[in-house]
């Protein structure tokens, strides 16, 4: 029998900002080492609060959060940037630096942590991310804001996947982008997970087209609970009301 | 009647109650916080990775590009301060003496004072944005996540560097303003200039010089980890950016003309001469 690994365990994770009412309530999730996992939810769920836990950017009130067999509320501040060295991010607005070029975007995470090469290795690690994104070199010299919103998430897709990372995060990278260039980036983030044997892709997202169409699970947050976890297929068969709701409304929609 | 006395008391109380909530919160919590930032902060000043390349670049930033600011104002005080002096000290026949007071007064309080007032508007406000605007558009999460500690790489330099650049640019707003001087004294009053210089070096110490440079420092460390901390902890989108400029300039500038009177007084008092 197939043993499956995880390389996401979340257990009875609760989380309240300031003592107030609690935003997460109890999340177990357990997602599996090299598949496409989507977090989907209403807004206000939780997903991004979940997604910052995973990152060990929000501390839980109570639970734990094991990430690649670390448990993140027993690391300190170096062993916590160790651990963030092995993911990648894509974030909702690419949130790249708008003082540097395209190139030294994606070069930034080698020049930190990659040291032992030499600058011209870097820029050729970088070039060639770039071009796995599908930039044309002559936007690699210009400032985000001199290139296109959908650009900037292939340079943002291309920075998050510097470092060969086990495990890459996208917090919905889809949203506010136009269909042709949504569907982009949807193959981006499959042809980026195809590329890497053992890459783990966690998707915080209302895209559900993109869901069914990429996920190998979907886990469906509900006022700060897991409502469902499971296979798109195990999705479209539920009948709990909730998931019903948000799967035909997010369906028809598209 | 009893109604009015009762009423008068709750606003009363209120009132108290107010600066109560005010000092707790703004004075204590809020220096408490920015106390461990600093803290927190500059103790990346003694651990790898060194940000040298940064601070070189905030140098030159607060530095360099405040130069000629620093200059212009610098020569303008300088020509109204003696301007200002000779007007007093004709009064009783003691123009001489209008080259040490613009020198002691330059240098041990004009020269940090304004240098630090003027950088804290010109690259505490930037800092307070730069870091506000990275904190609301998600660039400081991506640092982080990216395993790079965002007091390390943005906070530590940009007070390393204003510490040492303020000192700097307190010693040219210094000369610029004592040329003024000596061009006012000398050109337009038609005042001997030998008088001006000799009794500026008898009387003006280097310690005079130096006092000014170590409250420079001060200020440069406050404003410095004042703004950064506003900017770093911005909330909200493009109004949360204005207020954290507009507060970290204030509260900065506020701070220097504070500490300004208690360093005043701790260096009079090593100095043997109190306030």
């Amino acid at each position: 029998m197939e043993t499956k690994e995880f390389a996401v365990n979340v257990e009875h994770l609760r989380k309240s900002f300031d003592g107030k009412e609690e935003v997460l309530k109890g999340i177990d999730l357990h997602i599996e080492k090299g598949k496409i996992t989507f977090i989907i939810g209403f807004s206000g769920t939780g997903k991004s609060v979940l997604l910052k836990h995973l990152l060990g950017v929000h501390k839980a009130t109570s639970g734990d959060v094991e990430v690649l067999g670390h448990k993140l509320s027993t690391l300190n501040h170096d062993q916590l940037i160790e651990v963030r060295k092995k993911f990648g991010v894509l974030f909702q607005a690419a949130a790249l630096f708008d003082d540097h070029s395209v190139l030294e975007n994606v070069m930034f995470p080698l020049n930190e942590h990659r040291k032992d090469l030499s600058k011209a290795e870097r820029e050729q690690i970088a070039s060639s991310r770039l071009k796995q994104v599908g930039l044309e070199e002559k936007h690699y010299n210009k400032l985000p804001s001199e290139i296109s919103g959908g650009m900037q998430k292939r340079v943002g897709l291309a920075r998050a996947i510097a470092l060969n990372p086990e495990i890459i995060l996208y917090d919905e990278p889809t949203t506010g982008l136009d269909p042709i260039i949504t569907e982009m980036v949807d193959n981006l983030i499959i042809e980026t997970h195809k590329s890497r044997e053992g890459m783990t892709s966690i998707i915080v997202s209302h895209d559900l087209t993109a869901a069914f169409r990429l996920a190998d699970y979907i886990a469906m947050l509900n006022a700060g609970t897991v409502l469902l976890y499971g296979t798109p297929e195990e999705f479209l068969a539920s009948d709990n009301e909730l998931v019903r709701k948000f799967v035909d409304k997010g369906i028809h929609r598209k | 009647m009893e109604n009015i006395m009762n009423k008068t008391k709750e606003i009363i109380n209120d009132f108290i109650l107010s600066i109560g909530h005010f000092f707790y919160n703004t004075i204590i919590i809020e220096t408490g916080k920015i106390g461990v930032f600093f803290i927190d902060s500059i103790s990346w000043w003694f651990k790898k990775p060194y940000r040298w390349n940064e601070v070189i670049y905030h140098m030159e930033f607060v530095g360099n590009k405040s130069m000629i600011i620093i200059m212009l104002t610098g020569g303008f005080t300088g020509l109204v301060f003696t301007f200002q002096a000779w007007v007093g000290l004709s009064i009783v026949n003691a123009e001489n003496l209008i080259g040490p007071t613009v020198g002691l007064g330059i240098t041990r309080e004009l020269g940090p004072v304004l240098t630090g007032l003027i950088i804290a508007a010109r690259a505490g406000g930037a800092m307070a944005a730069r870091l506000g605007t990275m904190r609301v558009t998600e660039q400081i999460d991506a640092l982080e996540v990216m395993g790079v500690d965002a007091k390390n790489y943005l906070v530590a330099p940009r007070i390393l560097a204003s510490i040492i650049s303020t000192p700097l640019l307190t010693a040219v707003f210094d000369f610029v303003a004592l040329c003024g001087g000596y061009f006012l004294n000398t050109y337009i009053l038609h005042l001997d200039p030998a008088i001006f210089l000799e009794k500026t070096r008898f009387f003006v110490d280097p310690s005079d010089i130096n006092e000014g440079l170590i409250k420079a420092a001060v200020f440069g460390l406050f404003f410095s980890t004042i703004c950064t901390y506003r900017g770093y902890y911005t909330k909200g989108g493009a109004k949360g950016v204005g207020d954290a400029t507009n507060q970290g300039v204030v509260a900065s500038m506020v701070s220097i003309i504070i500490i300004d009177y208690f360093l005043t007084k701790i260096i009079g008092m090593f100095k043997g001469h109190g306030l």
